[in-house]
């Protein structure tokens, strides 16, 4: 499904690589985890396979199609979750899904259709007309979840989906992106929620200065990993209890 | 298609739920050209209606004072206020308290007229008319000098004009007193002969006519287009906080991982914006038209000049619109384009010779203005309104607005792409 050659991306001013020489190859169907501490290079890979951001070196395919070559069709076959809230505040649930569904050729009534089916899914269906800026935190996370899956990609991304939601809420999501998984759609996640990742993801890849250091099934991860109880365990021992901050 | 008309409806709610803003957007240009035409109006009234106080030293009480007194009573523009001490104008006049004061010098009226008979005495002699021994050759007279004083917080222009008017006036007692010189010199009898002073040159206005009706500038045909334009221009503050705004919250970042166009992105701001401009124009004309009487304002006259004066409004709310999207594609905070774009829209105002024609600028100032998308936009609106011109002697100015739009548009479009490029 998504096949990664040799990928590297080094910011400008920047001495030293976010992503490199990254090799991957996620199969359809796989619920992937993309694990890292702060700065490894998550948002970074994530940001180059959703193509905003132009990678240094490298190259990937998604559905057997290059990224260079194929902007637009990429574009349809895949589904991103931004970190943020990406939505307009002052419109409501609805205008927001409407729009965004627009904007990948959905229109009439498969559009009001999937909305309407995606907001009864979350659970948001009687809050449908009302303004997004006075959702909470996990309202809001729901909505930004539907308008990148509207579509119906063949992969979706989600960068940190769960971060700052109530338990409630995350239920809801990780369900859902379950859900969608088995409706064939492969996902690829970013998270620091690891005992959230043990359990939904079907791969993982823990990621440190930019390059892949271990990946594999989580309970193949642990399993081989001796005094590892879980997969918080195996992420500290490879990548150290020391702080990361640099910029 | 249905993307762009996605866009639009997506931008017409964003426009619609900002109450506030969409109020400032259509009132605030009104209160903008109703408070400034007012303020022209009121001024141009206060110089034909209301007297301007003007203080008076008669230190010479004599024929010329006197005239002096009668010329600025018919001018009905003065109230004058006689004082005794020059002194105490000065002060007065200095302190603000009144705007001008008159000294008129001590003799003036005698040495006056001792100095043109003086030299009347002198040309009739030259024809043998006269004696060569006269009282007026005999005694030395020396010049003699009317102080003004004004307020130093007073327009130059208006000081000007007002140094003008008393020179003018102070001319003509000048002429007269050496006709009646003429006139006592030549004839015994006052009543057998007398010079004709009555102005013998003119001067007549010829306006421009729309058909067969005469087309006055008054106030309203300045300053609504103006201020309309200035309106139409400061789209530019808010379509470039609607854009940055959409880069802070992210969902710039969504539209790019959508598959639709930048250039669709931006025409359905366009079509949105450019539907703001038009509603602004239509709303200043309506004020122009019908509440500017009722203010006791002069009337806009818009007979025969609405598509003209449409034409140029839609052309200058795409120049406009086009700025907008260059600054909110370049800017990257609110903080970047809020600031710039209003100073900016200001700069672009004084260029397009909103206050100072542009005539009156220095040479470089006014090739600076000659590129400035709202002095196209000003000309175009005074060719219509002022000058009755119509859709072809707007064309060139037009053609131009639209230009600026393509190049403004096409940079954006550009920068964005080399930006973003993946």
């Amino acid at each position: 499904m998504l096949h990664i050659q040799k990928l590297s991306k080094k910011y400008k001013g920047a001495d030293y690589f976010s992503v490199s020489n990254l090799d991957l190859e996620i199969l359809k169907g796989e619920i992937f985890g993309v694990l890292g501490p702060n700065g490894a290079g998550k948002t970074t890979l994530i940001s180059m396979l959703c193509s905003l951001i132009k990678p240094t070196s490298g190259t990937f395919t998604i559905n057997n199609l290059d990224y260079t070559n194929n902007k637009k069709e990429l574009k349809q076959l895949i589904g991103i979750v931004p970190q943020e809230y990406a939505l307009y505040p002052s419109l409501t649930a609805y205008e927001n899904l409407s729009y965004f569904g627009s904007m990948y050729g959905l229109q009439g009534k498969v559009l009001k259709e999937r909305i309407h089916l995606y907001l009864e899914k979350m659970g948001l269906l009687e809050f449908a007309n009302k303004k997004i800026e006075i959702f909470s935190g996990g309202m809001k996370r729901r909505i930004n979840l539907i308008a990148s899956i509207l579509h119906q990609p063949k992969i979706l991304f989600l960068d940190e989906p769960t971060v700052g939601v109530d338990v409630q809420s995350k239920n809801v999501i990780i369900d859902h992106l379950k859900q969608l998984n088995k409706e064939g759609t492969t996902i690829v996640y970013t998270s620091h929620h690891l005992n959230e990742a043990e359990h939904f993801c079907s791969r993982v890849a823990i990621i440190d200065n930019g390059k892949i250091i271990l990946k594999g099934k989580p309970k193949e991860l642990i399993s081989s990993n001796e005094k590892a109880h879980n997969l918080e365990d195996v992420f500290i021992r490879y990548t150290g209890k020391e702080l990361r901050d640099h910029v | 298609m249905y993307k762009l008309w996605a866009s639009i409806h997506k931008e017409f709610l964003l426009l619609i739920r900002d109450l506030g803003g969409l109020t400032i957007l259509f009132v605030m240009p009104l209160v903008l050209v109703i408070t400034i035409t007012l303020i022209q109006d009121s001024s141009f009234k206060s110089v034909q209606q209301t007297k301007i106080p003007i203080l008076i030293v008669d230190n010479d009480k004599g024929m010329i004072s006197e005239n002096i007194f009668e010329g600025l009573r018919n001018q009905k523009l003065f109230e004058v206020i006689v004082k005794e001490k020059e002194s105490e104008v000065e002060k007065l006049v200095f302190k603000g308290t009144y705007q001008l004061a008159i000294v008129i010098p001590k003799n003036l009226s005698k040495d006056l007229e001792l100095k043109i008979s003086r030299n009347v005495e002198g040309v009739l002699a030259g024809f043998g008319f006269e004696d060569d021994e006269t009282s007026a050759t005999k005694i030395e007279i020396s010049t003699k000098e009317v102080r003004l004083y004004f307020d130093p917080a007073l327009q130059p222009s208006f000081k000007t004009s007002i140094k003008s008017g008393i020179d003018k006036m102070i001319s003509k007692i000048e002429t007269e007193s050496i006709y009646k010189a003429f006139q006592e010199q030549l004839s015994d009898d006052d009543s057998s002969f007398t010079f004709n002073s009555e102005k013998f040159i003119t001067f007549n206005e010829i306006t421009p006519k729309l058909k067969e009706d005469e087309v006055l500038p008054n106030s309203a045909q300045h300053n609504v287009p103006a201020w309309t334009l200035f309106a139409i221009f400061f789209i530019i503050v808010p379509l470039s906080i609607n854009m940055v705004k959409e880069k802070s919250q992210g969902t710039f970042v969504r539209l790019r991982t959508n598959p639709v166009s930048y250039s669709i992105v931006l025409a359905g701001k366009t079509v949105v914006f450019l539907s703001v401009c038009l509603i602004q124009f239509f709303l200043m004309v309506l004020i122009g038209v019908y509440l500017f009487p009722v203010l006791e304002l002069p009337t806009l006259s818009v007979s025969g000049k609405l598509f003209p004066a449409f034409i140029v409004a839609l052309f200058s709310g795409l120049a406009a619109v086009g700025l907008g999207l260059l600054l909110g594609t370049v800017a990257k905070s609110q903080e970047q384009a809020a600031p710039f774009g209003a100073t900016f829209v200001v700069v672009l105002a004084a260029l397009g010779g909103v206050w100072v024609p542009v005539f009156m600028m220095p040479t470089i100032m006014q090739f600076t203005s000659s590129v400035s998308p709202m002095n196209w936009g000003l000309n175009a609106f005074y060719d219509v309104f002022l000058r009755s011109g119509g859709l072809l002697e707007i064309l060139p100015d037009i053609l131009l607005l639209f230009l600026f739009f393509l190049v403004t548009t096409l940079i954006s479009i550009i920068y964005n792409t080399k930006k973003n490029a993946v």
